[in-house]
């Protein structure tokens, strides 16, 4: 295929995606914290279009889940009991993109009818799909935004040292040696090691980005210096310079238009490393704590060796963690490819 | 020899500046080990006054610096709060056994890799080049952390393998040879995680690095000659190709023991990992201190092996 239509299709998938998870609220039946009590580990249900007894329906169903006599995670289908799901129902309150608020939920049951876990429930009844999408915006935003702060250092520092050499190159290049020489996720956790341990969840969302920027700078950084070191020495920069331009000009019409490729291909490769930066994290109880969902923190659960042996549906986040990852992984080789073409 | 020290002073500068970058954080940071204990009603405050100025936590940071920099000369490296022992022989246990698994998962990613990625070059844009360059990129994909939760999922519903751990209850009446299957027996799935985890970008690289090798010229040459197949991938391309790949021997090292903190933590392996967490949540400085530059050491280290196979392997080093 084209690099170029690839690059296109990659990234209207990846769009879509992401906004699937923007409009969470919309896409997810509950709210994230909702907790039902009488449902603990409810398997997920499987959406059905023909009953028991043969018949088709037009409008899929699932069939309501009873919890068995006398134990407090087996459940039996109720095949006299279908639930019709029904489309863009008003449901609990949410904030569509966190501003606008609505009540319109994509899917739902009617009325008091018991709630649809299609992907199950956790230890407190909680919708394991609902989880997992507003649990997406928590991760794959402090992802983006940990990105964009890890590259705008990067940018500076490698810009400066590249554009200006000398000692300040030096000392830079030494100090992104040292980040470098360490085992990132050490260093991650050394730092947050000596930050306070129980914070609040928004306060915990930008610890974690701000952490996971500051360690991250260093690769980028590096890369920028290279490309501005080159670019600095072509015809047409010395040549502006020698009409007089300055340096912040040089820079900004130049230089800095140079570093264009490197940045957004260094973007797909680190928003999947700094996503499970803060998965990996709050895996570990030091990232977003609980009851804000986040991909780390609901997986988390899975140390206890009794969900991992017998609630399997703890792990189903983990599909779209790796199906993130994909297209971002995919993304990043496309940029490359085109970036590589146009060069020749 | 001049090479040599001056890649021994580059790494002993790292490990100096490391030091360094992680008493700036822990001076930065607010709150240690005695807060909490301040907390504890049983504790009266004078104790924990004495403690503070016993431990030196009130003396400013080039002090305490420079005192731990003295206890590592000592072979201390530093003070466990938690554990009221110096740091030392905590770590020394558990760095043991991260290395082990690291070792071992270092070298089998390497076996694997290399005569993948060779096969895979040899047969560049066909089938097996494909079927390859896709299934690591659908590895690449797939994080150290959920590859060890699915296969401990996997040894769960199977109960092929133990499920964390390092040797069995009653392992020590074992004969030798028991308490090595034993050992083995444990290790398969970390080791299994971390080789998946870092197959995927090795075998990219020794891919890409033959690849590049294997249109030139004298290859085309030796083929002319009637010389094996074999022998030309393995006696005169792989050595051509190989300065890169030992610079990523280095970096590989490194790769492996991130991976393996996430991996020992989720499969209590006794390693480094679960012992850092507890500091972190113990704010245990001193062995956090300790645990980080520890794994700074094997990670230097790496890069100052590859930097000596790189001079063994490499005549352009040798003679610049």
């Amino acid at each position: 295929m084209n690099p170029r239509r690839k690059l296109v299709l990659l990234l209207t998938l990846l769009g879509v995606a992401h906004l699937v998870i923007a409009c969470g609220g919309f896409f997810a039946p509950y709210d994230p914290t909702a907790q039902d009590r009488d449902r603990p580990y409810a398997p997920p249900m499987r959406v059905h279009l023909v009953n028991s007894a043969g018949h088709f329906h037009l409008r899929p169903f699932v069939y309501a889940q009873q919890l068995r006599e006398g134990t407090f995670d087996e459940y039996v289908s109720d095949t006299s009991q279908p639930i019709p799901l029904k489309f863009f129902v008003s449901g609990a309150r949410y904030k569509l993109f966190g501003l606008i608020p609505i009540r319109i939920h994509f899917f739902d049951a009617e009325g008091d009818a018991p709630p649809v876990f299609l992907l199950g429930s956790d230890a407190y009844g909680r919708d394991l799909l609902s989880r997992t999408l507003y649990g997406g915006q928590i991760s794959l935003l402090a992802g983006l935004l940990a990105t964009a702060l890890a590259l705008s250092v990067g940018l500076l520092i490698g810009s400066l040292a590249g554009f200006f050499g000398g000692w300040t190159d030096d000392l830079l290049m030494r100090a992104a040696e040292l980040f470098l020489a360490l085992p990132w996720l050490y260093l991650l956790f050394a730092i947050r090691a000596f930050l306070p341990l129980a914070v609040s969840p928004l306060q915990a969302f930008f610890l974690v980005v701000i952490l996971i920027g500051t360690v991250g700078w260093a690769r980028p950084a590096r890369l920028i210096r290279g490309v501005v070191l080159s670019a600095k020495e072509r015809d047409y920069v010395r040549a502006a310079r020698g009409f007089g331009a300055s340096n912040i000009y040089l820079l900004r019409r130049h230089i800095l238009p140079q570093t264009w490729n490197v940045v957004l291909t260094q973007a797909a490769i680190l928003v999947p490393q700094y996503v499970l930066a803060e998965v990996t994290l709050s895996f570990l109880g030091l990232g977003v704590p609980e009851p804000a969902p986040s991909w780390g923190n609901i997986l988390s659960s899975l140390q206890q060796y009794s969900v991992l042996s017998s609630y399997w549906w703890m792990f189903l986040p983990s599909v779209a963690i790796v199906c993130f990852f994909l297209g971002y992984l995919a993304l990043a080789s496309a940029l490359q490819d085109v970036a590589d073409k146009s060069k020749i | 020899m001049r090479y040599f020290l001056k890649r021994l002073s580059h790494a002993i500068f790292l490990l100096l500046g490391v030091s360094i970058l992680s008493f700036v954080f822990t001076s930065l940071a607010p709150g240690n080990y005695f807060d909490e204990m301040r907390l504890n009603p049983q504790i009266s405050p004078d104790t924990v006054a004495a403690l503070r100025a016993h431990y030196g936590v009130n003396r400013p940071v080039v002090v305490r610096y420079a005192r731990w920099l003295a206890s590592v000369a000592h072979g201390d490296l530093g003070f466990s709060f938690a554990y009221n022992t110096p740091a030392a022989p905590l770590l020394w246990t558990r760095a043991w056994n991260t290395l082990l698994l690291t070792l071992t998962a270092t070298l089998l990613s390497w076996l694997i890799a290399l005569p993948l990625g060779i096969w895979s070059a040899e047969r560049k844009g066909r089938a097996p080049d494909i079927a390859v360059t896709s299934a690591t990129g659908f590895l690449l994909a797939i994080p150290d952390l959920l590859l060890a939760l699915g296969l401990l999922i996997l040894a769960v519903r199977t109960g092929w393998f133990p499920t964390g751990g390092m040797f069995s209850v009653g392992s020590e009446s074992l004969s030798w040879f028991g308490k090595m299957r034993d050992l083995i027996s444990h290790m398969a799935l970390p080791v299994t995680a971390l080789v998946l985890g870092a197959l995927p970008l090795l075998v990219r690289h020794v891919r890409s690095a033959m690849a590049e090798v294997l249109g030139s010229g004298f290859l085309r040459a030796a083929q002319a000659h009637g010389i094996p197949r074999r022998t030309i991938l393995y006696r005169y391309a792989l050595p051509a190709a190989a300065h890169p790949l030992i610079s990523l021997f280095g970096f590989s090292i490194g790769a492996l023991l991130s991976g393996s903190l996430i991996v020992e933590v989720v499969m209590s392996w006794p390693g480094l990992g679960p012992l850092l967490l507890e500091a972190i949540l113990a704010r245990d400085l001193y062995l956090v201190i300790g645990g980080v530059m520890l794994s700074t050491v094997f990670l230097v280290a790496g890069n100052f092996i590859a930097d000596l196979l790189l001079y063994w392997a490499d005549p352009r080093i040798r003679t610049s």
